[in-house]
């Protein structure tokens, strides 16, 4: 996609990362709410589930697109000041990446048993 | 530069924002409130799964009631940020677009999402 078509592509990709996470989040709060683990063995065997491992590491990209989409046009919105709209962003990449990789690893871990 | 000489209202106070305008604005604070939980979420995820002893207390800290009490805030705000994300999709294609049915959705996003939060309350309270 050529560089004038950025805007575009934020935006597709915001939408669809959001199809993903409201069809996620339905499911994680339904199993949530009708089974919720007993004790951390059932937790633990539920996470390293093959697709809910993977269901659950395909949503941290997922969601950390749609953050980083969304807080950015916040961002260019109300923060009219350069340099404080360049920190925030800063800021919120490597919270966003940092977070990221923490869950990632907790999930292959637990996956790994 | 003559973008400074543009006029500007910014009354807060004396704004009154359209029904879809209070559906928009309430996505975008939902979605920062849920923005701000990310980091904890991930420290809690990794707790949670550390041993039965990192899940016994991560279920002490979502038990405790200052967390109940952020939960119910966070069920809003997923609720509303899910309705009013789905009702924005369905005016990219089209599907309600026109006024009255544009304004019936916005009330629908922000009167579902109160419910929602409310049946949630019930269950964490």
């Amino acid at each position: 996609m050529s560089r004038r078509a950025s805007g575009l592509r934020a935006w597709a990709l915001q939408r669809a990362t959001a199809v993903y996470l409201a069809g996620f989040a339905l499911y994680l709060v339904i199993h949530a709410l009708t089974q919720p683990p007993a004790d951390y063995a059932a937790w633990q065997a539920w996470v390293a589930r093959p697709w809910v491992n993977l269901g659950l590491l395909l949503l941290v990209p997922a969601l950390l697109i749609h953050v980083w989409v969304g807080m950015r046009d916040l961002l260019i919105d109300y923060v009219r000041v350069t340099w404080a709209r360049v920190l925030l962003l800063a800021l919120l990449a490597f919270g966003l990446i940092a977070s990221g990789l923490w869950a990632v690893q907790a999930l292959i871990l637990a996956r790994m048993g | 530069m003559k973008t400074h000489q543009r006029p500007v209202f910014l009354d807060l106070w004396r704004i009154r924002l359209p029904i879809t305008g209070w559906a928009s604005i309430l996505h975008r604070i939902s979605g920062v409130l849920l923005v701000l939980t990310v980091p904890y979420a991930a420290y809690l995820l990794d707790l949670s799964l550390r041993g039965p002893e990192g899940f016994a207390a991560a279920q002490a800290i979502l038990g405790s009631v200052p967390a109940r009490l952020v939960l119910l805030v966070l069920a809003w705000a997923l609720a509303h940020h899910l309705l009013a994300g789905v009702r924005f999709l369905l005016l990219d294609l089209g599907v309600a677009i026109d006024r009255p049915a544009a304004r019936k959705g916005a009330w629908a996003a922000i009167l579902g999402a109160l419910t929602l939060a409310a049946i949630g309350g019930g269950l964490l309270l």
